[in-house]
């Protein structure tokens, strides 16, 4: 029996509380197709995705599949349908192998040797390369991925739904799924991946499918888009896409790092051994697969991270000549030093604001402890609020709305504001543009550019090598804990920057 | 396939997060919660006993308000409950699980007992006063504080280490009502200085407990503005929302967890100052008598706000008063009032549910 299209939507509206997820979104996915979904963060792509996928339920619309109309209301009616999602987040247990988080949930009856032997034909026919005896403990996040896949396939589904596949995967590993996503389309299934990288979208797929603030904005053949025209219609208006480089002004050694080690709590080696420097008036980036040591790094030097005995990291200010140790330090000693460190982290609502409080209380974070009052004084932190509010355009009910409340991107804006209006001497980043959309990433490579320009050493910890290379001067690999090497951002290529992520040199290859 | 799922149905009800609720429509809903837990209680009160809901209201009413001797015994009992809610208010807002207060009164209760039997005579009655305040502080203080300190060295869980502290509490003052016991044999301490009354609050503007009132307002007004306004009340908002911010920020929060619970645990020691010299004149294990974790739902209802938490005190108290004169009245098992009493509070406590989601019957009710 062969159908037009392999899933429909008509008229889908989703509403949590005031906000409006998804308006009246219609929609269709061929058989044999690879649609991507494209849309910033909050235009409802993963929303949309989940009333497929039986996480959620539409308030109103219809849902066919095979042009027959169903009701979606739990993850198995959507496994009934064929319909299977890949999540962003995992959801594996760890100490099981491969083979039995296949079969965890299924009713069926079946050993597990029967399992691993469907398991492994899956693998041959679409080119996998998975042990099912494996513990998931035991892989990598890209295996971890194939194994996700797997499950979905395991279950006889024919449409796939991938949520963001590559933002945990290097450019070789990104290769590698989509040859596999590749293959599933030629065996005729449908697979639909939500993203936000223009370049994957019309690598792989066969249309595009946008969506702008939960509003279906259109659909177009890949082999007509361009990355700008995309772009429009996921913005809504044209959009500049280089991100400024200059070149650096008087660069001045600013933060020696050296011998710096530091251990998790079963004594393993999560950093080490990095040496490097930090130059004022230059951006240097820092790229890696996550978890490589990158938040323990930034940390360290932030004075937030035990680190092990012989490590050192040394601030030289502008006017002096003898450099300072920072290590054993809290933030706040480094502060009482007259040393201006600001630092974004990668959990802003989790470290580096506090959501229940408004914009006003979150920008004395750091200084409320000023002045002898036993009182906390509130002109100030009011003030440098509504400052921020304008000038960053932050779209918030008021300076006492809880931070909580609003998007991630004005939830960064908040932050980012608070630190670069501490005048910092070192501006640390991590993940700064995670989850923003193209407008606020935009304003945020700006706003660091500026601080750049004004003789301020910036770190940014980044994910998508793209952006590193355009951005940063310099770029540090991390490599399993370990530094990788060095390359200049001008002169270096995606790929090589991608092996040093992936394959720790050898001493000889160093030679 | 597809075939299988055809005729599932439409979820009945679903569950949406409201974003936020005008503050008249909040207190609507709790205005309705409270009206329909009467109703509720009326039927109950019907299938048990057969009697007219209204006239065991009225009959609660009365208990509470109707002399102005009961209604003081009402005032009494709320600053107690009050006191005690008050002192919990900055450890929970630090969302540090202290369920000691218990303990901490007994512990101050013990100091003031202990001030009024080997003092009560010797000192002038300022100076005693002013021993009685400071011991029965430091008690408090010193048992909220070392499950704080063991918190922030060894990382020990505070719920089970401020519940054990209370059994300890209990046993050091049965170890005391052992020393003091008057008359022998009697196992009770009995009334302290039943004819000196040294250590006693003096009656002021000709009412018993008008100096209670007086403690328990102004520490009610000053947790207020400690902790909406201050410095330290600021590192405990931040502390009680994420520890990781509260470093990043360069709050040292071992020293804000043990600060904190000295405060909280002074004031729980005051509470037991009042309960001793203010009201009982006595002390025994039941000088505390639950109100140390009844406090929990006070503080937590009130959401840490000191001043909404006078109102909880009061309606908390009101029924209990209210409970104990039907039981008495119409011969109840003084259970059947507390059945009374568990309605009441679960349809205020369930009605925080409908405030923050909203409930959409069918799949039209959507709009």
């Amino acid at each position: 029996m062969e159908t037009k299209t392999a899933i429909r939507l008509s008229h889908v509206t989703k509403t949590f509380g005031p906000v409006v997820a998804n308006n009246d979104v219609s929609l269709e996915i061929r058989h044999g197709e690879i649609l991507s979904l494209l849309g910033e963060n909050g235009s409802g792509k993963t929303t949309l995705m989940n009333m497929l996928s039986g996480i959620y339920y539409p308030d109103s619309g219809t849902i066919y599949v095979n042009d027959e109309e169903v009701t979606i209301s739990s993850p198995k009616d959507a496994f009934d349908c064929g319909i299977g999602m890949i999540h962003q987040h995992f959801k594996l247990v760890d100490v099981f192998s491969a083979a039995e988080n296949v079969i965890l949930g299924i009713d069926e009856k079946c050993s597990s040797k029967e399992a691993e032997e469907r398991i492994t034909d899956i693998c041959r026919k679409y080119g996998f390369d998975i042990d099912p005896k494996q513990k998931v403990y035991e892989m990598s996040v890209s295996q971890k991925q194939t194994l996700e896949i797997i499950k979905v396939l395991y279950r006889g589904a024919n449409i796939l739904i991938l949520d963001e596949p590559t933002a945990v995967l290097t450019p070789q590993e990104t290769d590698k799924l989509f040859d596999i996503i590749k293959n599933m389309r030629d065996d005729g299934k449908s697979v639909i991946i939500i993203t936000h990288k223009l370049h994957e979208v019309l690598r792989i797929s066969d249309r595009v499918s946008i969506l702008r603030r939960g509003e279906y904005v259109g659909t177009v053949e890949t082999k007509d888009a361009t990355a700008l025209s995309l772009t429009e219609m996921m913005v809504g208006k044209k959009v500049e896409l280089n991100i400024d480089r200059p070149e650096p002004v008087d660069p001045k050694l600013r933060l020696e790092i050296r011998n710096l080690t530091v251990k998790n709590s079963e004594g393993f080696n999560v950093l080490d051994n990095v040496n490097f420097d930090i130059y004022s008036g230059e951006i240097l980036g820092i790229a890696g697969i996550s978890g490589c040591g990158q938040k323990e790094l930034l940390e360290s030097i932030a004075g937030l991270q035990m680190t092990a005995p012989g490590s050192s990291v040394m601030y030289t200010a502008p006017d002096a000549d003898e450099p300072v140790q920072l290590l054993g330090k809290n933030p706040r000693q480094i502060k009482n030093m007259g040393i201006s460190l600001s630092f974004v982290p990668e959990d802003r609502l989790g470290m580096g604001l506090v959501g229940s409080m408004g914009m006003t209380d979150n920008m004395m974070l750091k200084s409320y402890n000023e002045g002898r009052s036993f009182f906390t004084e509130k002109k100030a932190p009011k003030e440098l609020a509504e400052r921020i509010m304008q000038e960053l355009e932050v779209i918030t009910p008021g300076v006492n709305t809880p931070v909580r409340r609003l998007s991630g991107g004005n939830v960064q804006k908040v932050l980012v504001g608070r630190e670069i209006a501490a005048g910092p001497k070192v501006l640390m980043t991590a993940y700064a543009v995670r989850g923003l959309d193209i407008n606020t990433s935009y304003t945020i490579y700006r706003l660091l550019n500026e601080q750049k320009k004004a003789g301020v050493a910036v770190v940014y910890v980044g994910e998508d090598l793209d952006v590193l290379m355009e951005l940063c001067d310099k770029i540090l690999v991390l490599c399993g804990g370990k530094l990788n090497g060095i390359v200049d951002a001008k002169t270096s290529t995606k790929e090589e920057v991608g092996l040093l992520m992936t394959h720790l040199r050898t001493e000889q290859e160093e030679k | 396939m597809a075939n299988k799922v055809k005729h599932h149905r439409e979820p009945l009800v679903r569950i949406v997060k409201r974003d936020s609720m005008p503050v008249a429509k909040a207190i609507l809903i709790r205005a309705i919660a409270i009206a329909l837990s009467l109703v509720v209680c009326a039927v109950v009160i019907y299938a048990i006993t057969k009697m007219n809901p209204l006239k065991v209201y009225a009959t609660m009413f009365e208990g509470a308000f109707g002399s102005k001797r009961r209604i003081w015994m009402l005032v009494r009992d709320t600053m107690m409950m009050l006191c005690i809610g008050v002192a919990l208010a900055p450890a929970f807002k630090m969302r540090f699980w202290n369920i000691g207060a218990e303990g901490q009164v007994l512990m101050g209760g013990i100091a003031t007992a202990a001030c009024m039997i080997y003092l009560g005579d010797v000192l002038p009655t300022p100076v005693l006063f002013a021993v009685m305040v400071i011991t029965s502080c430091v008690c408090g203080a010193v048992w909220g504080m070392i499950p704080a300190i063991f918190k922030s060295r060894f990382n020990t869980n505070e719920t089970l280490f401020t519940l054990m502290m209370n059994y300890v509490a209990i046993q050091i003052t049965a170890y005391c009502v052992s020393i003091w016991e008057n008359p022998y044999g009697s196992n009770t301490v009995g009334i302290i200085n039943p004819q000196t009354k040294a250590g006693w609050f003096p009656a002021l503007f000709g009412e018993q407990y008008m100096i209670n009132v007086f403690i328990v307002a102004a520490l009610t007004i000053a947790m207020f503005f400690y902790l909406r306004s201050s410095k330290h009340g600021y590192e405990i908002s931040v502390v009680g929302e994420s520890e990781n911010t509260a470093r990043y920020a360069g709050i040292n929060v071992s020293k804000v967890f043990v600060r904190t619970m000295i405060i909280s645990g002074a004031v729980a020691g005051l509470a037991g100052f009042i309960a001793v010299s203010g009201v009982s004149h006595t002390i025994s294990t039941d000088t505390a008598g639950g109100r140390g974790f009844t406090a929990i739902i006070v503080a937590w209802l009130a959401k840490f706000n000191t001043f909404t938490m006078v109102l909880i005190s009061v309606l908390i108290i009101f029924l209990e008063k209210g409970a104990i004169e039907i039981a008495s009245k119409f011969q109840l098992s003084e259970y059947a009032s507390k059945i009374i009493t568990g309605i009441i509070l679960f349809f205020i406590l369930g009605s925080e549910f409908f405030i923050n989601y909203k409930l959409i019957i069918g799949k039209k009710g959507a709009k």
